[in-house]
Order: C-alpha cells, then sequence, then structure tokens
C-alpha cells in the first residue's frame, strides 16, 4: 500500500510537518508501494507512562473512543486498536458503554471534565475518511489528566489496508506508552493440524497477529513443522517431509509462494533458522546417529560446518548482531543451551539449572534467551540473559514448546499442548510473566514465528 | 520384562490392524504389504511374506525414554530380524525411528534418526548389507498409541522396519 504518515500538531495549531524521510517499501499481500513519511515527536511528554522494567507496574486505564469518519469504517478501527491494546496486557480499555461521549470532536478538544471521573488516564480519538482515492486515518491521543496531545498522526493509505492502520495505530499508542516498539502490525506463520495424532495433517498457515485474514501456505500432502520467520523478508524457512522420505529444509517466499529445498544435503536436515540479515540460514544435518549444525548462504549457496560433535546439536539461534549462535546439544548427556561464534568453534554452555534446556530463541533485542525447558513431567517456557543469568519461568505445565519473540523483544508466543487426542494452541506471554493470552487460531496449531513488523519488511 | 512384553504384544496386534487397513486402502505411493496375501484362520502367514516378518519375528523394537541404546528384549527381536532378512534377500527395507511426545520437535527427529541408525548398525554387525537398508526419522510425528501415560509413551518410542514394496 501507499502510505505518507503526518504529524499532527494538537488542534488550533494546524497540521505541522516537522521533518520527514521517505522510504519505500513493498508490503506483504499488497504489491503496491508504501511510501512513508515519518515525522518527529511532539514535545509534550508527560505523565502517560508505563514502567515495564518495574514489577509493579499497573495496566493503564484508557478510552479509545469509537473514531469519526464514513460509515463502519471509524468504529472498526477503533474495535481494533481496542483489542489490541486490551491483548497486550498493558492496557484496561474502558467498557464502550461507560465512554464520556461516544465520538469527541477529532479537530476539537475532548471534553476531559467528563473522562476524568471515569478513571481513565489515556484517550485516544480519531477519524477514518475517503479522500479521492486513498483512505484518511488519523488519531490523538490525550493525557486525560493534564488535557495534553501526547501523539497525533495521520495516515494516507490504499482503502483496503484498514486493518493495517489500525494495527500502527495501536503500535503508535503502545509505543508512546510503554517506550517499547510496537507488535501489532505483524504477522504470524504457524504450522495448523488437523486429523488424529497417529496421522495428523500438518500444514503451513499465517495470519495477523491478533488472529485475523488465516490463510494457507501449503495444501498438507507434504508434514510441515517448524516454520521461522526471516527478521527482514517475506521469506519463512521450514521442515517438511513427505511419507517415506528423509524431512528437508525449504523456504517459502510468502508473497510469490516460491518454494526451494535448502542446500543440497545427504541426510535429514531440520530445525533451520535465518541469520538477521536473511542471507545465511542455520540448520541441523543428520549424519549417521549424530546431528551437526551447518550454516548455508542463500546467496553463493556456500556451506560451512559449525558444530562437530558425537552428540545432537540443533535448533541454532543467531544472536542480534548476527555474530553468536546459541544452540542445543546433548553433549553432555542431557539437552542443554551452548553459546559459540557464528562461524563455529568452540561452544560454551550456559544453562546449569536442574532440567534440560531446548529450543533456544535470541530476542530482537539481544538481551534475552528463550527456551523450552523440561523438568520432571513438565515443559516450560522461560527466558535468560545470554549468559546464562538471570533464568525466569513464564509459564508452566504439560506441555509448552517452541517460543518466538515479538519484534519489539517483549512477548513470546508458544504452543501448549495437553496430550492424547487433543492438539496444540498458541498463547503469547510477556517477558515479565505477568501477561498470558490465547491467540486464536481456525483449528490446532503449534510453532508460531513472529514476523518482523510489516513496515520494516523487504520484499 | 513384563511391561515390554505386553508393550510388544499390544504393538504387534496394533500392527496386524494397521496392516489391514493398509491393505484395503492399497496407497500405491506408500510401501505396503501384499493385498492378496491374507491372513489363515489360525493366524499362519506365509513364509517370506511381509506379515511373516511382521507376526512371527516382529518388526519393531522399543526404547526406554531419552534412549538410543538397544535392550535384550530389542538385540533379540533384531536377531530374528537379521536371520529373517538374511534368509530373504530380496527384500530391501527402511528403518522408520520414532519419539514419545515428551520433548520438543527439533530433538525429536534427531532422536528418532539416532534410534534407527542404531538398529541399522546392529543389524550391519549381523551381516545385513548397507545397500539393503535406509533410515527415516518421523520424529514425535507419528505415535501408535494416543494418551498421556507411559502405556503409550512406550510404544511410540520405537524402530520399526519396514520392508519396501518392491520386494514383496
Amino acid at each position: 500500500m501507499m502510505m505518507t504518515t503526518l504529524e499532527l500538531a494538537p488542534p488550533g495549531f494546524g497540521l505541522t510537518r516537522l521533518a520527514s524521510f521517505s522510504r519505500r517499501r513493498l508490503l506483504a499481500g499488497s504489491g503496491a508501494l508504501i511510501a512513508a513519511q515519518a515525522l518527529g515527536t511532539s514535545a509534550a511528554m508527560a505523565q502517560l507512562v508505563i514502567d515495564l522494567r518495574k514489577g509493579t507496574f499497573q495496566p493503564m486505564p484508557i478510552a479509545i473512543a469509537d473514531f469519526g469518519g464514513e460509515g463502519d469504517m471509524g468504529p472498526r478501527v477503533s474495535g481494533i486498536i481496542t483489542n489490541n491494546l486490551r491483548r497486550s496486557g498493558y492496557f484496561v480499555p474502558l467498557p464502550r458503554e461507560r465512554h464520556a461521549e461516544r465520538t469527541p470532536p477529532f479537530d476539537g478538544i475532548p471534553n476531559f471534565e467528563q473522562w476524568k471521573p471515569t478513571g481513565v488516564q489515556g484517550l485516544v480519538v480519531g477519524r477514518v475518511v475517503r479522500d479521492g482515492a486513498r483512505l484518511r486515518s488519523e488519531f490523538r491521543l490525550w493525557d486525560v489528566t493534564s488535557g495534553q496531545q501526547l501523539a497525533g498522526q495521520q495516515y494516507f493509505t490504499d482503502p483496503n489496508n484498514m486493518r493495517r492502520v489500525a494495527h500502527i495505530i495501536s503500535d503508535a499508542v503502545y509505543s508512546k506508552v510503554t517506550g517499547v516498539g510496537g507488535y501489532f502490525d505483524t504477522r504470524v506463520v504457524f504450522v495448523d493440524e488437523a486429523g488424529p495424532k497417529e496421522n495428523r495433517r500438518k500444514r503451513l498457515a499465517i495470519m495477523d497477529q491478533d488472529g485475523a485474514n488465516v490463510r494457507f501456505l501449503t495444501t498438507g500432502d507434504v508434514s510441515v513443522v517448524t516454520p521461522r520467520y526471516s527478521p527482514v523478508s517475506q521469506d519463512v524457512t521450514y521442515m517438511a517431509q513427505r511419507q517415506g522420505e528423509q524431512p528437508r529444509v525449504h523456504v517459502i517466499n510468502i508473497e510469490s509462494g516460491a518454494r526451494q529445498v535448502v542446500g543440497n544435503f545427504p541426510d535429514m536436515t531440520s530445525s533451520p533458522r535465518f541469520s538477521p540479515n536473511g542471507q545465511t540460514i542455520a540448520l541441523s544435518l543428520q549424519t549417521g546417529g549424530n546431528s551437526n549444525l551447518y550454516a548455508m548462504n542463500l546467496g553463493s549457496r556456500s556451506t560451512t560446518r559449525l558444530t562437530d560433535t558425537a552428540a545432537i546439536d540443533t535448533s541454532p539461534s543467531y544472536s542480534p548482531d548476527g555474530t553468536q549462535i546459541v544452540f542445543e546439544s546433548d553433549r553432555g548427556g542431557s539437552q542443554q543451551l551452548y553459546l559459540m561464534d557464528s562461524g563455529g568453534g568452540a561452544a560454551k554452555r550456559i544453562s546449569f539449572a536442574q532440567g534440560s534446556y531446548s529450543q533456544p530463541a535470541w530476542s530482537p533485542k539481544g538481551d534475552l534467551i528463550a527456551f523450552t525447558k523440561r523438568t520432571g513431567g513438565g515443559f516450560a517456557i522461560g527466558v535468560m540473559r545470554p549468559d546464562g543469568s538471570g533464568e525466569r519461568l513464564l509459564t508452566e505445565g504439560f506441555h509448552n514448546e517452541s517460543p518466538t519473540f515479538a519484534p519489539n523483544g517483549q512477548y513470546l508466543m508458544f504452543f501448549r499442548d495437553p496430550g492424547g487426542q487433543s492438539g496444540g494452541k498458541l498463547y503469547m506471554v510477556d517477558i515479565t510473566g505477568r501477561v498470558e493470552q490465547p491467540v486464536p487460531t481456525p483449528a490446532f496449531a503449534s510453532d508460531p514465528t513472529w514476523s518482523p513488523l510489516l513496515t520494516e519488511v523487504r520484499s | 520384562m513384563l511391561m515390554s512384553f505386553l508393550a510388544s504384544a499390544r504393538a504387534a496386534k496394533l500392527a496386524l490392524i494397521v496392516l489391514g487397513g493398509l491393505a484395503l486402502g492399497a496407497c500405491s505411493s506408500t510401501p505396503t504389504t501384499d493385498p492378496n496375501a491374507g491372513f489363515g484362520a489360525g493366524g499362519a502367514a506365509t513364509p517370506g511374506s511381509a506379515q511373516d516378518f511382521v507376526v512371527n519375528v516382529g518388526d519393531r523394537v522399543f526404547f526406554e525414554s531419552d534412549s538410543t541404546d538397544l535392550t535384550s528384549t530389542a538385540t533379540a527381536t533384531l536377531d530374528k530380524q537379521a536371520t529373517w532378512l538374511g534368509r530373504y534377500p530380496r527384500y530391501t527395507f527402511t528403518i522408520e525411528g520414532h519419539a514419545d511426545e515428551r520433548g520438543t520437535r527439533e530433538y525429536n527427529f534427531s532422536l528418532g534418526a539416532r534410534r534407527a541408525q542404531a538398529v541399522r548398525d546392529y543389524l550391519a554387525s549381523r551381516g545385513i548389507p548397507a545397500n539393503r537398508m535406509r533410515i527415516v526419522s518421523y520424529g514425535k510425528e507419528r505415535p501408535v498409541a494416543v494418551c498421556n501415560d507411559i502405556s503409550c509413551w512406550s510404544q511410540n518410542r520405537r524402530a520399526v522396519t519396514l520392508l519396501d514394496a518392491a520386494g514383496l
């Protein structure tokens, strides 16, 4: 979509272009160019802040008033924003029936005295209208106590990108209040599952992070597991297996649907993961009874062997600067996490507490490594610092698996399978462990992988 | 021993059911058994047939949790497999490695491959040529028993010797 973003000054000050740069991006699914102009931020910083570093933070009471404009577009956009902010766990949107004003005037000042008794600290107002062939969507975030505008933006887009604009506005509000990057304008690829567990159909699916717009990327005649999104593009790498054949690592481009096998390896390849620049895939290659890690450059097709042990080395994950890889190995007897340079060489064990550790996933922010931990009969999802210190379990029970970070590093999505003929469902938990939400999917689901912010994705 | 014997007996029974299903399904793309070679009233199978292998030899061995070591029960079964496979050299076969669901997907694919490799190595040590054997891991994706306790898990931690259709 073609998108232009303008900063909105408070009412009465006119529309101000504070600064601009432009970038052109091909957006997923739209097939159209986007030109976004991001502008400087307003000086009015204020009390409307949640400090997520404090373990005692309280979710912020906020009202997202019905957006104005033509038809039902406004309320649909404000409804999506309300759902997003509620699901983040950091906001408590005021129920619509308790709103002090249905649709406050966008070009005027809301009636703060009427809003104050509702207890909300923040108020989001907005408007969605057709402007020629484009859709004009705009919002303001008000601090109800001080009466100051904290953020205001205007977006011009293709009319069929209304949901994306709602996510982009959600990200703007979320980031302004939390100081953390957004994650609503993202998608999730996962494994859609159906049928008896003995012979379950597993196919790749993609949806918006809130569960909307599900579509299927593979047909189910081949069993597909462990998808991993490129951090920079619309490519997803995964493992596919046809009945009776060796599993192989593949790459699919979500835009074109083009698929290819990664590399020309003599035996089973598994557990792929993109490097931060999207140009290399690290994976595990089976040789006899052992599995070792390799890296394959997708451009040159050159392959580098990274580990050489009589053990199972699997689930590599790059640090966001690309210099290191964390992976799982049973070289010491049980599965533990190890760290090595991304070119291979000596590895250092970083997990030492009771239990076995697997599926490490390095946060895009670099500060944490998520993992699946087995203790007794349960499988927990947790995080630790890259040096192995500060371990915290975020969710426990039987059976949690496959953590993937949101691009802002603040949430993990994973799946939980109660066992038996049941199946996996997706959940997300924030890195404080205080917020856990089910993620809607059409059927059983597993192995989620979070996309980068769509505005940051190259084609 | 009793536990593993019971598990084996259940698995053999299950294998019969699965084979019956395959015969009816007659799926051309997967290795299958001769649909005409039915079971006799007394359960006797034609010597040298796939049924003979499954019923009288045993097509699968089981593993302890997180282990790829062959138990004495497993090696006894594999000794019988090696003898039978030596008597019927027309068969090539696939060794499928499987894991139970108590593990992550990635690890279990490697674990299944390692189990299949352990069987392959043992059969090779009993004189079966390498060019008759291939291994495939299914990780934890293809359990034969589905429940939430040890009775199922112990049946799913297995390596299955599956005769290729070409030899039938």
